[in-house]
């Protein structure tokens, strides 16, 4: 894979090295390291409780691991309050949708650009000139993620009442409005039937593709891992079991056995 | 790891209206405002009187609005700002001999530092354990204004006279016409300034905080920011409000301002709609004007009667006012289709 080969030369857009995570005597996450890179769709799979959520709970900074590090372009991100994340290009997706149930489509989207701009509550009140300005850009920005999604037609609905595969791709275009450098999808299949799924994993090559984006995939849906990753690193028992190609890691027999074994697939 | 997946999915504490819907349309509010405008030249100057106090006490309930509607925050603690911004007006005016206007933005810069301030513990606290604490500032306020050592400014039990202004530039007009005017422009400025918060970055900030927190905060929201700078923004219309009120009763006193009036804003919340802005006026309208409704019916079961009569409006418009407004825009348009 070209993809592969550009990778090896250059530095990883975000390494995991060490990461181990414990809850009182519960170890979720023991030493699992790995790169990402730019342009990659690295898919993290694993059995229940293998520790994908707590990873992802990581770089998103709402734990904090026991040791370890992980790095955004070089430097640790560990230091930074989970609100200074969206400022370093992460952006984000929730494993059951959390959208802000009373506001609009436009409004949700809005909200994720919070981070590229900037504004006080004195000129906001004032609608200042620079103030206005700043809206207009953003309004902009929206409706084109708006037109990428598909959903201009629901621009002015509440999100609380939109179906739940609508309301999945709300949460994508509020993590795009944000241009995030990296994107960390949590579980973006689950709940969608087969066909949606399909469109799912067309729909996140192009975003890499078109966006320029890296996309980090924690997904129970093996079908679409193994279609649209280009590596993949498999956890059980909060360690690393293997990680490779989706090719090498479907064959791996540590994986048949902890995950693909216990599923007929 | 369920703790943080339960906080994702918990329900917002506060049910709210999306932000379009926090208004009214232009034309409604121009009719409400010509209303407020010309009526003074009809009534009584008591009658005046009263509709300052209804505006008065609107800001005050559209401040609670922008806190618990807009951010998800509860307060029981609103009596305390509003004392605070009646007393910074008394003691300017009477001890320093402060134009009564520019008393007021001293007031709200005031309350704003103090709720901030106040906000800061308050962010460890969320729904009902945040309404005791700021329940606790509320009992504390009255308390804090008979201290001792403050008598010199505040007069103590006693309070504090405040001296009405008179109408400006030769105006012939009542001192109560005078007033209402000057709080009617006071209390528009400060209604365009909220609803323009509200649909900025910063209102969007707090909505996002009200509905769900760890969202808010990955999509770049400071939480802990945002929920203080609600508490400050509240704080200072509410000290605004206070102002106004020791201006138009022409005396503070600390027993004025005790955890009833924190409840009746409360209550006026309630009855004109959370997160609806316009109907904090009709919650003031409530709280004003119900209480000598109940009197009337019985004078030694007034409580009673009162209490009768806020179940009938929760049971029966549980949105309140917001409701009511809905409900008479879908008539509205069934009428113009016939």
């Amino acid at each position: 894979m070209t993809q592969a080969q550009l990778a090896q030369g250059t530095s990883p857009l975000l390494a995991v090295r060490d990461v181990s995570v414990v809850f009182g005597g519960i170890v979720a996450l023991n030493g699992v390291s790995f790169d990402m890179h730019k342009g990659q769709i690295l898919g993290l799979i694993g059995p229940n409780g293998a520790g994908k959520t707590t990873l992802f709970n990581c770089l998103s900074r709402l734990y904090q691991p026991s040791s370890g590090d992980i790095l955004m372009e070089g430097a640790s991100i560990l230091s930074r309050p989970p609100h200074r994340i969206a400022e370093i290009g992460i952006g984000r997706t929730f494993q059951n949708v959390a959208l802000f149930p009373n506001l609009s489509v436009m409004d949700n989207v809005r909200v994720g650009a919070h981070s590229k701009t900037s504004s006080d509550i004195i000129s906001d009140s004032l609608r200042l000139a620079w103030v206005r300005r700043s809206e207009t850009h953003v309004n902009k920005k929206v409706h084109e993620i708006l037109a990428y999604l598909k959903l201009e037609d629901v621009a002015h609905t509440v999100v609380s009442g939109l179906p739940f595969g609508t309301q999945k791709r709300v949460e994508l275009a509020r993590a795009l409005a944000a241009d995030p450098k990296i994107l960390l999808l949590d579980e973006p299949a689950g709940g969608l039937n087969h066909e949606e799924v399909y469109v799912l994993g067309d729909l996140i090559r192009r975003i890499r593709d078109e966006r320029h984006m890296t996309v980090l995939l924690v997904e129970h849906h093996m079908g679409l891992v193994m279609s649209i990753a280009d590596h993949v690193v498999a956890l059980n028992f909060g360690k690393k079991l293997a990680e490779g190609t989706p090719a090498q890691v479907q064959v791996d027999p540590d994986v048949i056995k902890a995950y693909l074994g216990s599923k007929d697939q | 790891m369920s703790a943080v997946e339960e906080v994702v999915t918990e329900a917002p504490a506060v049910e709210a209206v999306p932000k379009r819907a926090m208004t009214l349309g232009t034309g409604t509010s121009l009719l409400v405002l010509a209303a407020l405008i010309i009526m003074p030249i009809f009534v009584k100057n008591f009658i005046i009187f009263q509709m300052t106090m209804l505006l008065i006490y609107g800001l005050a309930v559209l401040a609670l609005n922008i806190l618990t509607g807009g951010s998800g925050q509860f307060s029981l603690g609103q009596s305390a700002f509003y004392a605070v911004g009646a007393y910074t007006t008394a003691v300017l005016m009477e001890h320093f001999e402060v134009n009564y206007a520019l008393t007021l933005p001293i007031a709200g810069i005031v309350c704003f530092g103090f709720g901030f301030l106040f906000g800061q513990p308050a962010l460890r606290l969320s729904g009902v354990y945040l309404a005791l604490a700021t329940f606790a500032l509320a009992t504390a306020m009255p308390q804090l204004l008979k201290l001792n050592f403050l008598e010199h400014w505040t007069g103590g039990v006693q309070g504090l006279v405040v001296t009405k202004p008179d109408a400006p530039f030769g105006l012939k007009m009542s001192q109560d016409m005078w007033l209402y005017y000057f709080s009617l422009v006071v209390v528009i400025g400060i209604y365009l300034l909220a609803v323009n918060l509200l649909r900025s970055r910063s209102g969007r900030a707090f909505m996002a905080i009200r509905d769900n927190e760890i969202a808010a905060s990955a999509m770049g929201v400071d939480v802990a920011l945002y929920k203080t700078l609600a508490f400050g923004v509240s704080a200072a219309i509410t000290g605004i409000a206070g102002s106004l009120g020791a201006i138009a009763v022409q005396f503070v006193a600390p027993d004025s301002y005790t955890i009833t009036l924190a409840v009746s804003l409360f209550l006026g919340m309630v009855v004109g709609g959370v997160g609806w802005l316009p109907g904090s006026i009709v919650g003031a309208a409530f709280i004003i004007f119900v209480p000598n409704i109940a009197e009337g019916i019985s004078k030694g079961l007034s409580g009673a009667v009162f209490g009768v009569l806020l179940f009938l409006v929760i049971y029966l418009v549980p949105h309140g006012a917001r409701q009511v407004a809905i409900l008479g825009q879908q008539l509205a348009g069934k009428l113009r289709k016939n």
